[in-house]
């Protein structure tokens, strides 16, 4: 039933695609398509939530190939991202009734993104190879066709070329991946990968092709690229959608892959997770910090995350492999938290940047300043996501990676060697990206709502409508909550870790005052809503003290500043200046870093300049040999431009002969 | 009735460390203007301060936003349910398991957020210098923290304060990997705390300022609370010190009143030695310069991160 249901709406999204084209004229499509999204999204969260009857349920629909037909299965893991999925969705077109609004030409967004959020649960769906990589390419390309909605920016235009490339290349990794799974017998469908026996080196290749595919998607280091470029490009509530739930649907991609599909693991294949997953958060967190563009901030702080998840779901790999079943369920459940934390908490931000660039048409945090005075709302709720993000209690960002903490802790019991070594290194980037991160969220709350407006722009931006501050207010809410109350998140997940990685945490719901407790409350614990219910209280109580003995009274003059008067907002610290010192000191390891002074003698009338240089090494050292090695490939393939019909024929019987020794061999 | 008893204790820990807060940076005060064979003013001082800011009128900046006004209860808040979960005199207490030592070092974390941000509301460029300088400074003090928690708690085999100690005092030996985490800490208190040699508490009107930079247009019951705040993280780190590295006449939260008095006077008399120990550090020290301050917590970090290791290699032998 679930599953009907689930497909039926995934069937009305596609409709509501066809409805967009149709009803173009009328000037309430805007409006009625997102309603039609909130309420299709809704309808699939509940199908997602609904007792199912089975444990799973799964259905063969004779579309697609002849013969092989489209399967489609829901189970716990399903069930867990198809809610993450169209909770995200929902919000995002809550958000885009009114900013939606403000869209120039609706028409490049209206039909793509029914189809979009369509194509994102298909994937959550399947339950055969073909139908996954069909809705894939499906997810990919109405993406892209999402980011080049305003394709006369040069920028954007180029954003999209390489999200395409880089979406392509991750597509052909995922065939292969699934070519190698699937054998030469071609059982296709997960149930018979499922029981097929796999040999060493076929697994070793699906994993390494699985984390490029997935990872290209996810935005894993370093296959990033794309995504700083890409998802700012897109109007914000699609950002939104590409940021918090896109990366998750290839999370779940990850997971379902390798936690389900390869069989049981061996101990190495969490090296690679844990590795790249550990680069991508360092990568990220550092781009991030350094980053002036709000938009681009965001989309960088989202590879930071994915790879907090990937260190996840490494170490539970890791855990898995040694039959440690609780430990596995604790990395596990860390993982899938911060992936429900994350896709809540990347959607306020970019909402919150939708309103601030709606308001005042600016995406840069140099020329912004003082929101918090213009913008009183946006700017509470976008503070409460940069505590989420940031990884402080008592909000939920924090719980989750104390969950990972919890679960590197129990590592020292871990046999091999190899990854004995590998977690205190893994260990210390997530720590450093966690601080990082703080400092970066602090420098763009900063620079873009506090001080003093650098712009007039800036001075009389306003609060959006209320459809948008409703919805980023709930998903605050939700935060909270799950900050507050992380034992029943814990507690929902938990099945999901005991199919899928063999064991579970103790029941949460069982401690006293809601604690949670991964192990042992001997050896942790944590309880946010006490320790929120203690800030409060010691908060308020210091007010209500000094506010009776002392005083209450207060007074505005102008600022102090040590005596100086400042007459002009831009001398106020800019954004590069308050990431001068991490640059400074990080920077020269992560990024090649120049800063550049160029000081005129004295005497001589022309100004002084500052400039500095950034340049990314993973681009420099990887992507442009990459795109030389290509270039002249192409180079030298053409002159097969340029044969004769003999010639060409010459070759089709060559390469004819060749492929039919191959088989014969 | 035990139950009673606990929570007591409990509220007694609180009002414990708020008192004694002030009183420690008085006593480092007079201990360091003694050394320079000044006489300096009273111990209780720091509190007379605090009194008499708390009657003041604030004068506000013209473009003080809401956040602002909230910034110095909460960092005030955060940093005292912190300090009141630090093991003092005794271990267990009632709502001890609320956080464990990773959400502690965390509530430091907010605290430090919401300073920075205060720090850039009213957008003076001293206020920003201090914000950026601070978020360095705790880009690096907060790993090299976890990489001590790590190597306490593969050691003890937990996260929880009060069950580190009571192993501590259990097993009482001598090891190498502590001994670095206890550098370490020493290093990572000193910067977070903004002591000298990474800054200069008593410094004003200097463009090496972290701290006061930050806190620079604050006045009136708002720079009292601040003021309380910082006194508070100091004596947090003592007591974080004092608890996890020696946890000599802890009591514990079941032992009675008699242990507890024993346990606050060991207390009291470790808060003395730790004091005495910054004021004699500090008038020997001369301040580093800004930008060498990244390798002094980065030396932190690396003996944190030895000390990590070093566990993880010698528990498996």
């Amino acid at each position: 039933m679930p599953l009907y249901l689930a497909l039926t709406c995934v069937s009305a999204l596609l409709a509501v695609s066809v409805y967009a084209i149709v009803d173009r004229r009328n000037h309430d499509v805007s409006r009625n398509v997102y309603r039609l999204c909130i309420g299709l999204c809704g309808v699939l969260f509940l199908a997602a939530v609904m007792p199912r009857g089975a444990h799973v349920v799964s259905t063969a629909l004779p579309l697609g190939l002849p013969w092989i037909g489209m399967h489609f299965r829901i189970d716990v893991l399903t069930a867990f991202f198809l809610a993450v999925v169209n909770l995200g969705g929902a919000a995002a077109s809550a958000y885009a009734i009114g900013y939606g609004a403000h869209e120039k030409e609706p028409m490049r967004v209206l039909p793509f993104y029914p189809a979009f959020l369509a194509g994102m649960n298909l994937v959550v769906l399947a339950d055969d190879a073909f139908t996954f990589l069909v809705a894939w390419e499906f997810m990919s390309l109405t993406s892209w066709a999402l980011v080049l909605t305003h394709h006369h920016e040069e920028e954007n235009r180029r954003a999209g070329f390489v999200y395409l490339l880089m979406a392509s290349f991750g597509g052909f990794a995922l065939l292969m991946a699934f070519g190698v799974l699937g054998g030469v017998a071609g059982a296709y469908d997960f149930a018979s990968i499922r029981e097929s026996t796999k040999e060493g080196w076929k697994t070793g290749l699906v994993l390494a092709l699985a984390l490029v595919g997935m990872g290209s998607k996810a935005g894993l280091a370093p296959l990033h690229i794309w995504l700083p470029l890409a998802h700012p490009a897109a109007p914000s509530h699609v950002s939104a959608l590409m940021s918090g739930v896109m990366t998750k649907v290839a999370i779940y991609g990850f997971i379902r892959v390798v936690f389900d599909l390869l069989g049981p693991p061996a101990f190495w294949w969490s090296v690679e997770p844990m590795t790249f997953g550990a680069a991508s958060a360092l990568i990220g967190v550092l781009f991030a910090t350094i980053q002036s563009d709000l938009k681009k901030l965001l989309a960088y702080s989202t590879i930071e995350n994915i790879g907090i998840i990937f260190i996840a779901l490494g170490l539970a790999l890791a855990f898995k492999a040694n039959g440690m079943a609780l430990p596995a369920a604790l990395a596990f459940t860390a993982a899938l938290f911060h992936v429900f934390n994350h896709s809540l908490f990347k959607s306020l931000l970019f909402f919150g940047a939708g309103a601030v660039l709606n308001a005042s048409g600016e995406r840069s945090i140099e020329r912004l300043g003082g929101l918090i005075h213009s913008m009183p709302k946006t700017a509470f709720l976008f503070l409460g996501g940069c505590v989420a993000i940031a990884a402080l209690p008592p909000l939920n960002g924090f719980v989750s990676e104390w969950l990972v903490f919890q679960a590197i802790l129990l590592s020292p019991s871990l046999p091999q060697w190899t990854v004995k070594l590998l977690v205190p290194a893994v260990g210390v980037a997530l720590a450093l990206s966690a601080a990082l991160g703080a400092g970066c969220y602090i420098r763009a709350y900063g620079v873009a709502f506090l001080g003093r407006p650098r712009s007039e722009a800036a001075r009389a931006a306003h609060d959006p409508d209320r459809w948008s501050l409703g919805t980023m207010a709930v998903l605050l809410t939700l935060c909270l909550m799950a900050g507050l109350l992380p034992s029943l998140l814990i507690d929902m997940i938990s099945p999901v870790a005991k199919d899928f990685v063999g064991g579970r945490m103790p029941t949460q719901a069982e401690l006293s005052w809601l604690s949670i407790a991964p192990v042992a409350e001997s050896r942790s614990s944590y309880n946010g809503l006490l320790v929120f219910a203690f800030i409060l209280f010691s908060a308020y109580s210091a007010r209500w003290v000094i506010h009776k003995f002392g005083t209450a009274r207060s007074r505005r003059a102008p600022a102090w500043d040590c005596g100086y008067i400042e007459t002009s907002p831009m001398t106020q610290y800019t954004a590069s200046s308050f990431a001068q010192p991490i640059r400074r000191t990080l920077g020269v390891i992560a990024f090649s870093v120049r800063d550049r002074l160029d000081m005129p003698a004295p005497g001589d009338t022309r100004p002084a300049r500052l400039s500095v240089d950034i340049k990314d090494r993973i681009f420099d050292y990887l992507y442009a040999p990459l795109t030389r090695a290509v270039e002249s490939c192409a180079a030298g393939l053409n002159i097969l431009s340029l044969l004769t019909i003999q010639e060409y024929l010459a070759l089709v019987f060559a390469a004819l002969v060749f492929l039919l020794v191959l088989v014969a061999i | 009735m035990t139950l009673l008893f606990n929570i007591l204790a409990q509220g007694v820990q609180m009002l414990l460390v708020l008192a004694l807060a002030p009183l420690l940076i008085g006593f480092v005060r007079k201990l360091k203007a003694r050394l320079l064979r000044r006489k300096g003013p009273p111990i209780i001082q720091p509190w007379l301060d605090l009194i008499r800011l708390l009657r003041k009128e604030v004068v506000l900046a013209e473009n003080a936003s809401w956040l602002y006004r909230w910034a110095p209860y909460l960092i005030f808040a955060m940093i005292w349910v912190a300090a009141s979960l630090v093991p003092t005199f005794a271990t267990g207490l009632t709502f001890s398991w609320s956080a464990d030592l990773i959400a502690i070092i965390a509530l430091l974390g907010s605290a430090r957020f919401f300073l920075a941000l205060a720090g850039m509301d009213i957008g003076t460029s001293f206020g920003g210098i201090g914000s950026s300088r601070e978020a360095m400074f705790g880009s690096l003090a907060e790993p090299a923290m976890m990489m001590i928690v790590f190597t306490v708690s593969f050691v003890a085999g937990t996260t929880q304060l009060s069950e580190i100690a009571a192993y501590m005092v259990a097993n009482m030996e001598l090891r190498a990997s502590v001994g670095m985490a206890l550098v370490a800490l020493l290093i990572v208190a000193i910067a977070e705390n903004g002591r000298i040699p990474v800054d200069n508490p008593a410094t004003h009107l200097e463009l090496t300022m972290v701290h006061e930079a930050m806190v620079l247009e604050y006045s009136g019951r708002y720079l009292a609370l601040i003021e309380l705040a910082a006194a508070l993280k100091l004596l947090l780190y003592l007591s974080l010190i004092a608890c996890v590295f020696f946890p000599v006449g802890l009591a514990s939260h079941d032992a009675g009143a008699e242990a507890m008095m024993i346990g606050l006077c060991a207390y009291v008399l470790k808060l003395a030695i730790g004091g005495g120990a910054l004021a004699l550090f500090e008038t020997t020290t001369a301040k580093m310069r800004i930008f060498r301050v990244p390798d002094f917590l980065g030396a932190g970090l690396m003996l944190g991160l030895l000390a990590t290791l070093l566990v993880f290699v010698t528990r498996s032998l």
